[in-house]
């Protein structure tokens, strides 16, 4: 599976939809993804990735990692990934 | 019913380890919160932490008790000594029979987890203390309190998160007004900071990495702390026949469920907490000088608590003072409502209200007196302490001067 595939795969599990309901252009929000699905979800990637994420449930949307959208997810974590690297 | 009052207090917290050395922390807007130190923090992101420093738990304790305190019943023990000497009561016959102890903890023993799981599963030993069950069990502080002070009625302990000690406290100021027990011994204790006691904390990422920061813009979440708060709860007769020094009235208390979410906190169920504690004092809305927040930290805390102050008590909601001292000492989780509480009662004896250090910028959904970065001395005759805790359970507590 691709990067791609696999935060689809995750978020899709998060949101109790079928993988094919989910779209890259999807926001978290519009998933009914709420602040503990999110804080979740960001557990389920770093796990799946072996990366650590840099997110503060006080401020989700104001951290360095952009989170407004699954493209913006699957970006943030090849940035990530790359850095390891 | 019967008049309620406090005639000792005890603590030990990353401010001091007494109650003097706590207020003059508190008064001086002092900070608690630094580098945290025990094995393995560098496998945490989240290194700092409102620790007790300089605690030599051998020189309080000898060989045999240590093997059966786990470091929140040492403090416990530590902060029920100052308030019982304080109080100057000692416990026989019919007043030993009756009285009892109600303290609250979220985790109790979570450091002889901590440890014996490392040691069975991180070692590979197959064998651990015999009394690692008495030690870690969130009721050994209670009864080690009972036993040492002969206190022989009613003695439990209460968790309920963040406001296991408003919760044990209401619960003990009621049986004393109800006149089921002459005098309670109450509080609460924690101690969580070890390794995995902060990697479950972690985890909700909800931690601030650098400060706690409550009210003020830009705040980003909480720290953890840890101590004790003990108090003597005693009936106002028993208090004065015996010429007992009064430190002021629990005047109402109230406890409300948000029976919503399992983390987020509700306005609704904090304002019927405060609104509640008001009913069942018989305190008017303009009476009520002081609130010790709960004041976490986090975004969704203090906004939310700040709505229900404005929601409770109207246009006076701007004339009160409301201050978390969680940023001088941190968050103690189950034992935090009883060292605020000290604040409580310094604001009323001293007429200092102990101040929210680390205080950097209003935030509009913030607007209220947090009292920033400096005590303040004011004349306050009715002040309230208040904890809302994950699971949506809260408690408030009100108190008066005497």
């Amino acid at each position: 599976m691709s990067i791609r595939e696999k935060v689809i795969a995750i978020v899709a599990e998060q949101a109790v939809l079928e993988v094919g309901d989910v779209s890259e252009s999807s926001t978290l929000e519009s998933l009914g993804i709420d602040s503990l699905g999110l804080v979740e979800s960001i557990f389920a990637i770093e796990e799946e990735f072996d990366i650590t994420i840099p997110f503060n449930a006080n401020d989700p949307m104001g951290g360095e990692f952009d989170i407004s959208s699954v493209a913006a997810i699957i970006k943030g974590i090849e940035s990530l990934i790359a850095d390891k690297a | 019913m019967k008049r309620v009052v406090i005639t000792g207090a005890g603590t030990i917290n990353a401010l001091g380890h007494s109650v003097p050395e706590t207020l003059d922390a508190m008064r001086e807007g002092r900070c608690g919160i630094g580098p945290l130190e025990f094995r393995d923090v560098e496998r945490l992101s989240i290194r700092i932490g409102g620790q007790v420093h300089g605690f030599e738990a051998t020189v309080h304790f000898n060989r045999q008790q240590l093997s059966l305190y786990d470091r929140f019943t040492q403090f416990t023990l530590i902060a029920a000594k100052e308030a019982i000497a304080q109080a100057g009561i000692e416990f026989t016959d019919e007043l030993a029979a009756k009285s009892g102890v109600v303290l609250g903890t979220a985790g109790g023993g979570v450091s002889t987890w901590d440890d014996n799981y490392r040691s069975v599963y991180e070692d590979g030993k197959n064998r651990v203390h015999p009394f690692v069950v008495p030690k870690l069990m969130n009721n050994a502080a209670t009864s080690h309190v009972s036993m040492q002070y002969n206190l022989r009625g009613p003695c439990y302990t209460v968790s309920t998160a963040c406001a296991s000690s408003n919760h044990a406290m209401s619960q003990a100021f009621s049986m004393v007004r109800s006149g089921m027990a002459p005098v309670m011994v109450t509080g609460g204790s924690e101690s969580m900071l070890c390794f995995g006691g902060v990697k479950a904390w972690e985890g909700l990422r909800v931690m601030s990495r650098d400060a706690c920061r409550p009210f003020s813009l830009g705040r980003n979440g909480m720290v953890q702390g840890e101590g004790a708060g003990i108090f003597v709860f005693e009936e106002y007769e028993h208090a004065r026949a015996r010429g007992a020094d009064i430190l002021c009235e629990v005047a109402g208390f109230a406890m409300t469920s948000d029976a919503a979410d399992i983390v987020m906190p509700s306005k609704q169920g904090a304002a019927r907490a405060m609104a509640g504690a008001l009913a069942d004092g018989g305190i008017a809305l303009d009476e009520v000088g002081y609130i010790n927040a709960h004041g976490t930290g986090t975004a969704a805390n203090d906004k939310t608590e700040c709505a229900a102050v404005a929601d409770v008590f109207g246009p006076h909601a701007d004339r009160l003072m409301i201050s978390s001292t969680k940023s001088m000492h941190g968050h103690l989780i189950g034992g935090t409502g009883a060292v605020e509480l000290l604040a409580c009662i310094m604001a009323l004896r001293e007429g200092v209200i102990a101040p929210t250090i680390g205080y950097e910028e209003p935030d509009p959904e913030c607007a209220l007196d947090v009292v920033p970065n400096e005590a303040r001395e004011a004349d306050v005759s009715v002040v309230m302490s208040n904890a809302f805790a994950f699971g949506g359970l809260n408690a408030v507590l009100a108190l008066r001067r005497v």
